[in-house]
Order: structure tokens, then sequence, then C-alpha cells
């Protein structure tokens, strides 16, 4: 087909399927709709044409049953569209335990993305084909929104705040990502590119290129950088929490109340460390604002995620590597 | 005053000349008119940024216009059409004018506040202006932060200041209208013999006055946030964006209400008309302006499904959304079976009721589309909603607009419009609009986002067809700005009565005297009732 005459986008992720078929019933009811109101005023107005000046049409009252059909009708033909329509929209929400994770990073106007190998890429992201991708997607200035036609994904980015998307690629190729919300001069600038790639290719580009150390290995250099292991202790009790385990761990807190250790937790902590102190501590933590980047937070995020999984801190950046490739032997 | 050596009788707009006599009018009557004068203004105004908008998009790459002047070009495009022209346009024209008129009084109730509600909104229109000429505002008229309080380098409070100021003649149109309509019927004239128009003028005045404070505070506080650093919306000053979306939402999805309903009004009366029977279903009608003020309250959550709102709001937003589609379906149906072995005629008014209700359904069926959670999420924020609001407000209310100016033109100016050149121009506009707006949907739902500068070459063919609709669209607007000009010297004159309305506004002469009855009407009939006019020429 010449793609200078689409009707329809790219399908190349499976939720893009979902959403079509959802997309075919919405028009079919709009079709409908609009033909028979369309050709009722056309049909009346043809028939009931005024013939002379002293026509004196029948008198309309109203008419129960009548009202109560294009009532009812409708709206039952609406609530299939609100419950479909939701179980897409769960899907969306709901990534798959098994999804690789990637983190982005948007600001004025580009999208920074970070592989937990490692590989950082600008307005670029490479994925395998085949394998539910997650999206940590995180700020730096204004609001954007992470958009993907081909995949029919979106989701904003905001500052402070982390959101996620995720998708599942099922055809190789190079689909546009857009910024969908307008974020200031060259918002129309902010395209990237998503990669997806087969399985056997995504090897070879993970292997090479300026790949280096992974994420969270990076996380762990800057979790020593900061001198954040002179109280984070995990070889003895430390003036602050052990971070072992902590990630996705419950945490109490002084308040009494518990929360779950997730990314904005830690976000939050790093950034503002007296907005919610572990119970047993004292508030004694400096703050990282203006020290830390956006994607040095990602790193230390999952450098502490690497500690949840494997205990021994040392060898955790290495560990995790390699129990992330495994899965890809796998298949 | 009687002065028997003056042909023509006394009207309203011949009872006083000079600049004072309109410039401190009490006469809504005139009021209408000076805010027609300044709403066609600003119309043509948002109107030249459109056209500039459209010329940019017509090759891919940013060529006519930089970057930075295409994004302060949609936002006064957005602020002045939605701010200055949409909001105002049929309340406080042809409401200001036929409120009185059709309900057999004399005037609004606080005829003093009325004209105070035009300079206001005149202060505020200049203050948009100042701000425009001064360099403009880059933020779109969302005003989304922390890019309005933090990053945009233009200026916002200068027209944050505009639009607030706006909003208080919006409040006060309103509350005049709520007041009239309770207080100043005339004798006979109950709630469910009242015609249509002024049932969804009361309910558009209920938002009007629930709804424009919300805006204020919301303005308000971008303008503490990005005046004084207080950290209300910004994150990096402690606050939440997302809470900003709310409080502009919260208003600005029930002002798509403020500015359609008066339109689904005009609909009602033209139909009834030019169909001479009663709008089938009255009271479902009626109910259901009521019925859209009242949800359009509770929907806002639906612009904000990928916000990072909670799931679970979302569900609900998407819910009560499709509750606000049912009486908008109810008008839809009802209008239609009004045809029903009617005796239709095909004046320009009702040409452009034909093209509203087409459009209306367009617009409202793409509207239950984007209340479809899944459905949104690829499409929100791209050329589908560009195409699904302007449906709505431009082939919706624009087109009720147009056809309610042909229909009240003789009683206002005393002047027929000419009827070909009239109906030429409804059918250039209705095809225009198509062409501009239909191709926006297919461009939305291939993935373009909105408010780009550049574009991807695969994006090119439909906005071709887009810009090429828009040059159709701007000479069919210029018809009417013309012949309606023309008319005011060449026109015929009009009867009192020249579509056999059964109105009260049709009762007195056209145009009105300046107390618009000399016999306070008294009222024994239904709306819509075309028997009495016969009894009356009888009698």
């Amino acid at each position: 087909m010449n793609p200078q005459f689409q009707l329809f986008p790219d399908q190349a992720s499976a939720t893009a399927t979902h959403l079509d078929h959802l997309t075919v019933y919405l028009l079919t009811v709009a079709v409908i709709f609009s033909t028979l109101i369309f050709a009722l005023i056309f049909y009346f107005a043809v028939k009931y044409r005024r013939r002379s000046g002293h026509e004196r049409p029948a008198e309309s009252g109203h008419a129960l049953p009548l009202e109560i059909a294009w009532t009812v009708i409708p709206f039952l033909l609406m609530m299939v569209m609100f419950t479909w329509g939701a179980s897409v929209f769960f899907e969306m929400s709901r990534p798959p335990d098994d999804a690789i994770n990637v983190y982005v990073v948007g600001k004025q106007w580009m999208w920074k993305t970070q592989h937990l190998e490692g590989q950082r890429e600008i307005n670029e992201l490479h994925i395998p084909l085949g394998r539910p991708v997650r999206l940590t997607m995180t700020s730096e200035d204004v609001i954007h929104s992470f958009y993907v036609p081909a995949f029919r994904v979106k989701f904003d980015v905001l500052p402070g705040k982390y959101t996620t998307a995720w998708f599942n690629p099922t055809k190789p190729g190079r689909y546009h990502l857009f910024c969908a919300e307008y974020c200031g001069t060259l918002h129309s600038g902010m395209i990237g590119w998503i990669n997806v790639l087969e399985p056997a290719e995504y090897e070879r580009w993970l292997a090479g290129g300026a790949g280096g150390e992974s994420l969270a290995s990076s996380g762990q250099k800057l979790f020593e950088y900061l001198a954040c292991a002179n109280c984070h202790r995990t070889d003895k009790p430390g003036r602050c929490p052990n971070l072992t385990g902590v990630f996705g761990s419950k945490v109490q807190l002084t308040t009494g109340e518990t929360v779950t250790a997730d990314e904005a937790y830690i976000r939050e902590s790093i950034l503002n460390p007296g907005a919610k102190i572990v119970a047993g501590y004292q508030n004694i933590m400096p703050t990282f604002q203006g020290q830390v980047s956006e994607e040095d937070l990602l790193q230390l995020i999952e450098y502490i995620k690497s500690l949840a999984k494997q205990p021994a801190p040392p060898a955790a950046g290495a560990a995790r590597t390699a129990q992330r490739a495994e899965p890809k032997q796998n298949r | 005053m009687i002065t028997a050596t003056v042909p023509t009788r006394d009207n309203y707009l011949t009872h006083e000349y000079g600049v004072k006599s309109w410039l401190l009018t009490k006469d809504h009557k005139r009021i209408a008119l000076l805010y027609l004068a300044s709403i066609t203004f600003f119309f043509f105004l948002g109107g030249i940024f459109a056209t500039i908008i459209r010329l940019e998009l017509l090759t891919p790459p940013g060529d006519l216009v930089s970057a930075q002047t295409y994004n302060k070009l949609f936002s006064l495009h957005g602020i002045i059409m939605v701010f200055l022209f949409l909001i105002p346009s049929i309340p406080a024209t042809l409401g200001n004018f036929f409120v009185p008129l059709m309900i057999g009084a004399k005037d609004l109730a606080f005829p003093k506040i009325n004209l105070l509600s035009w300079y206001i909104y005149m202060a505020g229109g200049a203050c948009v202006l100042y701000a425009m000429l001064e360099g403009g505002v880059d933020t779109g008229w969302t005003f989304y932060v922390p890019f309005s309080t933090s990053y945009a380098n233009t200026y916002v409070i200068l027209t944050g200041v505009g639009i607030f100021i706006a909003g208080f003649s919006s409040i006060l149109t309103g509350l005049n209208f709520i007041v009239t309509i309770h207080r100043m019927r005339a004798p006979g004239l109950t709630w469910f013999r009242l015609p249509l128009f002024i049932w969804s003028m009361y309910a558009t005045s209920l938002i009007q006055v629930l709804g424009t404070p919300v805006i204020a505070v919301t303005i308000l506080l971008v303008a503490v946030e990005r005046g004084f650093h207080l950290g209300i919306f910004d994150p990096a000053l402690g606050g939440d964006p997302v809470l900003f979306q709310h409080l502009f939402w919260f208003y600005s999805h029930p002002a798509v209400y403020i500015m359609v309903l008066p339109g689904m009004g005009i609909i009602s009366e033209v139909v009834s008309v030019y169909t001479r029977k009663k709008v089938f279903g009255y009271r479902f009608v009626a109910f259901s302006s009521v019925a859209i003020a009242v949800l359009g309250f509770l929907v806002w959550g639906h612009h904000m499904f990928v916000a990072s709102q909670s799931v679970y709001a979302s569900l609900v937003f998407s819910f009560l959304s499709f509750f606000v589609a049912v009486p908008s379906a109810i008008k839809v149906f009802n209008w239609t079976a009004t045809l029903y072995k009617g005796s239709i005629s095909y004046d320009t008014p009702m040409l452009y009721a034909f093209g509203f209700i087409g459009l209306f359904t367009i617009g409202g069926l793409t509207g239950t589309f984007l209340a479809t959670l899944g459905f949104d999420v690829h499409v929100t924020d791209t050329y589908f909603v560009v195409a699904h609001f302007h449906y709505i407000m431009v082939g919706g209310t624009l087109m009720a607009y147009l056809g309610g100016m042909h229909y009240w033109w003789p009683k206002m100016t005393g002047r027929m419009y000419p009827e070909g050149w009239a109906k030429l121009s409804a059918l250039v506009i209705f095809l225009g609009f198509n062409l501009t707006f239909f191709p926006q949907f297919i461009l939305g739902y291939l993935g373009m986002p909105r408010r780009y500068w550049a574009y991807p070459e695969e994006f090119q063919v439909y906005h071709v067809l887009s810009t090429a609709g828009a040059s159709v669209l701007a000479v069919g607007y210029l018809i009417p700005a013309i012949y309606f000009i023309w008319s005011l010297r060449y026109g015929k004159f009009a009867p009192d009565n020249p579509w056999n309305a059964s109105g009260l506004e049709w009762q007195t002469t056209s145009p009105p005297p300046p107390e618009n009855f000399e016999i306070t009407p008294v009222v024994t009939y239904d709306a819509y009732d075309y028997s009495i006019l016969e009894e009356m020429k009888v009698g």
C-alpha cells in the first residue's frame, strides 16, 4: 500500500491489534447511527417538503415508547463501548511481570532512554521483537507524553513523578516516537524512533556499541561517589536503614504508616529525605536535590533494586546482568 | 414620544442617535449589537490565525513561520476563539437580544449590569490584544503547568488576566439571564410554554455562573506561581501539575456546553419554524438541556486518561461521560422526528439546522469514541481530538450561530438578507468545513500529534486536503459578513413576522421598539403552536 494514503497506522504491537478491533466496533456503531439519522433527515426533507403555503402539518406530540427506545438502545451500545474500552485500557495499564525494563527521561526537546545493560540512547530506543517492554518514565522539566502510534501506546511523562507504559512489539521495524503533550518551542522536534529488532539482532546490538557497564553498576559507583554507603551500610547496622532487600518491601515509617518502597519512594527519599522517615531512624540525611540528575536517580534506583534481588552487594551489578541474560537464552 | 411626521415606526435603532447613545445604552438589544460587533472582530482575528496555521501545515517542514510564532498562533487562535468568541457568541448576542423578547419582557432584569458585562468583556479582550501586540503567548489555550508557570517566556500573566476579566462578563450575563427567566416572563408564560431556546439559555447560564469562578481561581493560581514562585503546580517548587489539570478541566469541560447548548436551543427554534410543527418531545428536549448542564460537571477527568490520574478515576470518568451522550442523542432524535410529516421549507436557517444536526452527530459520535478508555489513549492529543472538538464547536456552535443570525436578522435589523447568497454560503461553509476537518480524524488515528509546527511526510496528504478545505471555509465565512453588512442598507424591508413563527419576538415590530412591546403580551398557548397564527389572522 502506498504509505502516502494510509488509512490505518502500522499495527506493531499486541495492544494495537486489540485496539483496532475496538475501533472497528466504534466505527460500525457510528456509521450505522449517522447513516440512519442522515437517511431519515434526507428522506423526510424530500418527502415532506413544503408544497404550498397553506399546509397544516400534523400535530407532533411525543411518544414515550419512542423516547425510551432511543434513550435505552444507544445507552446499551455505549455500555459495550465502555466495558470494551475499559478492558483494553486495563491491558494497557498493566505491564506483564516478565517485561524488560527500560528507563525514559524526557526533556525539552529530546528523549533519553537507558537500558538496564547500560546502553544509553538519545531519540532512539532499540528493543527486541516479541518481548514485552516496560517503560519507567520521568521528565526533567515540563510535561511530555510518550507516544508510539504503531503500538497505540501513550502516556504522559511528568516532572517529579514516575509513570509507566508498556508494549509488546510484534513486528520488526522502525517506528515513530512522538511527544504528544505540548512542551514548548520545539515540541514538534521531539521525535524519536523505536527500533524493533529480531532477538538475535538485538543481542548483537546489545553486545556492540558503547554499552559498558550495567545501569546498576553505574548506580553503585554513584552510590559510592556520593558517599551514601557511609551511612547506608550493608555490612553492619549503620545510622541509616540498610538498603538490602528494601526495594518492593513494606517500610514502616515513624508516623506509623506503612509504604511500599517503589521507584517513587526511593526518588523522594533521595531528593526530600525528610518526607518519609523510616521508623527507628533520625532525619539526618541531607537532600540531594540539585546534585543528582533524573538519569542519576534512575541509576541509583536500579542499584537499590539490584540489592533487593542479590543480597551480596559487591557482586550485585555483575550478577544482575547475568540474571538478565538468562531468559534470552531460554527463548 | 409621538412624532407623527416620521413615517416609520419608532424602533430601538432610530430611537436615539450618536455614539453616546450606544456606549451608554441600557437597551439589551443595543448591547447585543455591541457584543455582535466585538465578537465578530475577534472571530475574524482568530480566523486569520487559523489561516496562517493551515498554510504552515501545507508542507511537512516548518517553513512559513518560526516554531515560536507557530506556537503563539495556535495559542492565540484557541484563546480568542474559546474565550472571546465562542463562549460569548450566542448568549451575549442572540441571547441578549432575544431572551427578553421571547419571554415578553421589556429588558433583562439588570440592564446596567448587562452594559457592565460588555465593558468587562472589552477590558478582557483589550488585555489579550495588548499581550498579543507585546509578543503574545505560547502556552496553548490550556496553559498546562509547569510549562506556563516556570518555562514559558511569553506574556502568560497578561493573557491570563484578560481571560480572568472576561470571565466576569460571562458570569454577569449568566446571572442576568437566570434572574430574567425566573422573574420576568409574560403573564401566562409558564415554564413548559417557554421556547426551547430559553431552556437552553437557562441551562447555559447555570454553567456560566457555577463554572466560571473555577477557571478564574485556576488562572489566578498560575499567575501567583509564575509571578511569586509559590509552589502550587510545579513539582520543582513542591506543587502538583495534575492538580492544575483537574481545576482547568473542571471548568473547561462544562465550558464546551456553554458553547454548544445555546446552539442546540437555536436549532430547536429553527427546526420547529421551518417544519411548522411543535418540536417533537418538547419536555425531553427541554430537560435534556438541564441534564447536559448538570452531567457536564461530572466528566472532566476524561481529558486526563493518560495524565497519570488513577486508573479507577479514569474508569469512573469514562462511565459518566457516556451519560452526557444520552441527552445529546435525545435531542438529535427528537429534531429528526420533528421533521416527520412536517411542512419543510429550505430557507437558509433550516439549511444551517440540517448542517448542525449532521455535523453535531459526527462530533457527538466521535465524542463517545473519546470517552472509550482504550481508544482515547491512542488518539488523545492528536488531530482526532482536534477534529472532534471542531465538529462540536465549529460544526455545531458556529453553524447554529449563523443559522440563528439568519433567522433573527430580519427582526434585529428590519432588513432581509439576500436568500440566494445565503443559501450558497451555507453550502460552501458545510462543504469547506467537512473538507477541512474530516481528514483530521484520519490524521489523528494515524498518530499525528496536535500542536506540531513540522511533521513527518507521511501525514502530508491529509494536511493538504485540510488546508484546501480551510480556504473554502474562509470564503464561506466572508460571504455572509459581506451580505449582512450590505443588507443593512440595501436589503428588502423585513415584515414583522417573515417566517410565520409563533414566538413572542415575532409579534412585535421589526426592528422592535425600545420597550420591545407596546402592550405586554399575555400568553395562552404553548410554544410552537402554529394554529394560533391562523386564529390571530381571523381575529
